[in-house]
């Protein structure tokens, strides 16, 4: 389902905002060691607490009758690396006694503009493998929002008895005003848990907010998140950068020409080490800031593809011809400047000694072909 | 269909006063493009290259009678500038420069306008141009050249490198629209191929796609159903790796969805060409 690029909270926050809302979530209490286990409920289900999906079949789902038995569970799982993702928290949560499992969840519909509810009887699997006739769904106009008659329809449609429907309408317009007032992009919870006494848990909880909207949001921070170094150090400086596996940095101003030119690169038989937005910027620092992020991720060589626009060639120029001389920086470099103020740029750029490509594919070329340190 | 913009067009610019608002306000005058007024609240009464500024949306309609505006006023107070521009009926096309503004309040905006029948066309995106007729926006305008081919990108500079490639191959453009790299756009790929599957200047269409969402396997389903004029595509991202954010909020690859290989055969299924570099694209235009 759609994330974006957003702020994914983990389960244990998620279930904090839940409760905070009123739904009901099963007790539970998070840990780091065996120490901590007093007040546990039990039996109990552990769960590594980490920002990728899959922690089942990875081992990090656990069972423990009691106390005893949970505590050597306890640095099992904290030793887990689960998709690159080191295990630094894990919920001890009460088991539930479960007669069925749904799924209720608000995403958005890119195409349509507008969030959508989902909700199937079919929970606790992938809803990417619910067949289409098994979902409903219902798009919500962001001006009107969430109405009783869409909650009529789900129940409807899911035709659960009417004590159980009412609970589940009441989960769907409570995650409805946490989408809302959050500036959530997604809201799931798989599996929603049915008991044998007719009782509905959210049993998981998966939170996901608006980066973009993080302003008006201030309780909410990025969690130690396990990506690279440089990839939280160019987060934090608010640089889009992923490192891939390659030995070419790649430095562009723009998502599509970037994503362009590491394509283009790796047509030419290149690979590409470093994906660096420079974005639109009209500031030399900016400029600056990129190069010393790219020199300390090391690539052999570096690619600077810039198509001017709100990025003005010359700006881009003086950052570089800058930066190089105060950081010393050694990884050879290949320029193709085009568009805005191309010909200034192409001055200063000569005078620091670096001949600058016009033609894309010439320059991509001719970087593939330069030999790197 | 009313033209994108044409010489009638009279543009507003929010956020006039802002190096940025101030440095596109000259290149968009540059371009013939008639800047008629600016608005930044408190800074009413001065000029932007000739270009007068006011306090509010609705005094500078009333006095210019503009009939577009080019917002480039920060995120955090974007919405508040698109809905006062909303509150004028002239106003019937508003090109959003601005990025990072949170979905929920593209949602909204986009949802107003359309109930107004306002095209919004953005957010974070680089605006529209006619060439020879004028731009909003922030594309350099060295670049065009007056043609048929309607060019249509979810990419900013992507889409100059490759109307810069059209024109270089002597091909010229009927209309450019940056649509934008945000998860919601107010205008998307299918309302342009319909727009331009009906202008008469249009005789063949470009598709700037990337990874992430399903706007080109959707565009895929329209041009097989609607579109009757050649679509040349060029998607970005065919290297991207799944799960990272490549620069645009909505350039992701999700699990299985949202990859460069499914949009380039959901497009070539319906008899798009689609060029496997910028390049390539005025090759395969007919």
């Amino acid at each position: 389902m759609e994330g974006g690029v957003h702020l994914n909270l983990l389960e244990y926050r998620g279930k904090e905002i839940f409760a905070r809302y009123g739904l009901r979530v099963p007790k539970g209490k998070v840990v780091t060691s065996p120490e901590e286990l007093e007040g546990a409920p039990f039996p109990a289900v552990l769960k590594v607490q980490i920002g990728t999906g899959g922690r089942g079949k990875a081992g990090g789902v656990k069972f423990a009758n009691s106390l005893e038995e949970a505590k050597p569970l306890i640095p099992q799982l904290m030793a887990l690396t689960i998709k690159g993702y080191k295990v630094r928290k894990v919920l001890v949560a009460e088991k539930l006694e479960i007669a069925q499992e749904v799924y209720v969840g608000i995403v958005l519909d890119r195409l349509n503009r507008c969030p959508v509810i989902l909700a199937t009887a079919m929970g606790g699997m992938e809803v990417e493998d619910v067949p289409p006739d098994k979902m409903f769904k219902a798009p919500i106009d962001p001006l009107v929002g969430l109405r009783p008659y869409h909650l009529r329809e789900m129940s409807a449609f899911l035709a659960f008895p009417k004590d159980i429907a009412v609970q589940i309408e009441g989960i769907v317009e409570t995650l409805w005003k946490i989408y809302r007032e959050l500036d959530c992009t997604l809201i799931e919870v798989n599996p929603t848990a049915i008991t044998p006494k007719g009782e509905v848990y959210c049993a998981d909880a998966k939170v996901v907010i608006d980066n973009d909207a993080l302003f008006r949001h201030a309780e909410f921070t990025h969690e130690p998140e396990d990506i690279p170094p440089l990839e939280a150090k160019a987060k934090e400086e608010g640089i889009a950068f992923v490192q891939l596996d390659g030995d070419i940095g790649v430095i562009a101003n723009g998502a599509g020409l970037t994503m362009a030119t590491l394509d283009m690169l790796s047509r030419f038989g290149g690979r590409p080490a470093i994906f660096l937005d420079l974005g639109g910027t009209d500031d030399p620092e900016k400029v600056k800031a990129c190069f010393r992020l790219m020199d300390e991720a090391k690539p052999s060589k570096i690619f600077l593809n810039i198509f001017g626009g709100i990025t003005k060639c010359d700006t881009v120029a003086q950052g570089v011809t800058k930066v190089i001389e105060e950081e010393n920086i050694k990884i050879p470099l290949v320029a193709r400047i085009k568009g805005r103020n191309e010909d200034a740029a192409r001055e200063i750029l000569a005078k620091a000694g670096i001949e600058a490509e016009t033609s894309f594919e010439k320059a991509a070329e001719k970087v593939v072909a330069l030999k790197g340190v | 269909m009313v033209s994108v913009m044409s010489r009638t067009t009279k543009v507003l610019v929010q956020g006039i006063t802002g190096a940025q608002g101030q440095f596109h306000t000259r290149a968009m005058l540059d371009y013939g493009t008639k800047v008629v007024a600016g608005v930044t609240p408190g800074k009413g009464g001065e000029h932007v290259h000739g270009v007068p500024v006011f306090n509010s949306v609705a005094s500078a309609v009333k006095k210019t009678r503009a009939n577009a505006s080019c917002v480039f006023v920060p995120a955090r107070f974007a919405m508040d500038a698109v809905l006062e521009t909303l509150e004028s009926p002239q106003v019937k096309l508003i090109c959003l420069i601005t990025e990072h503004i949170p979905v929920h309040d593209a949602m909204r905006m986009v949802s107003i306008a359309r109930a107004k029948g306002v095209r919004i066309v953005g957010p974070n995106c680089p605006g529209v141009a006619v060439p020879g007729v004028g731009k909003i926006g922030i594309m350099p305008e060295t670049i065009f050249r007056q043609g048929s081919v309607g060019v249509v990108s979810r990419s900013g500079t992507l889409t100059y490198e490759i109307v810069n490639a059209l024109s270089e191959a002597k091909i010229g453009q009927s209309t450019i629209v940056g649509i934008g790299g945000d998860p919601v756009s107010g205008t998307n790929f299918l309302d342009m191929l319909e727009f331009f599957q009906k202008d008469r200047r249009t005789e063949s269409v470009v598709l700037v796609g990337e990874i992430g969402g399903n706007a080109e396997e959707a565009a895929a389903a329209f041009i097989k159903r609607r579109v009757k004029k050649p679509v040349v595509a060029y998607i970005a991202g065919r290297v991207a790796p799944p799960g990272k954010t490549m620069g645009h909020a909505g350039a992701i690859i999700s699990g299985k969805s949202g990859t460069a290989a499914s949009k380039i055969q959901a497009l070539e299924a319906v008899g798009v060409k689609v060029a496997d570099r910028p390049g390539a694209v005025p090759e395969l235009l007919p």
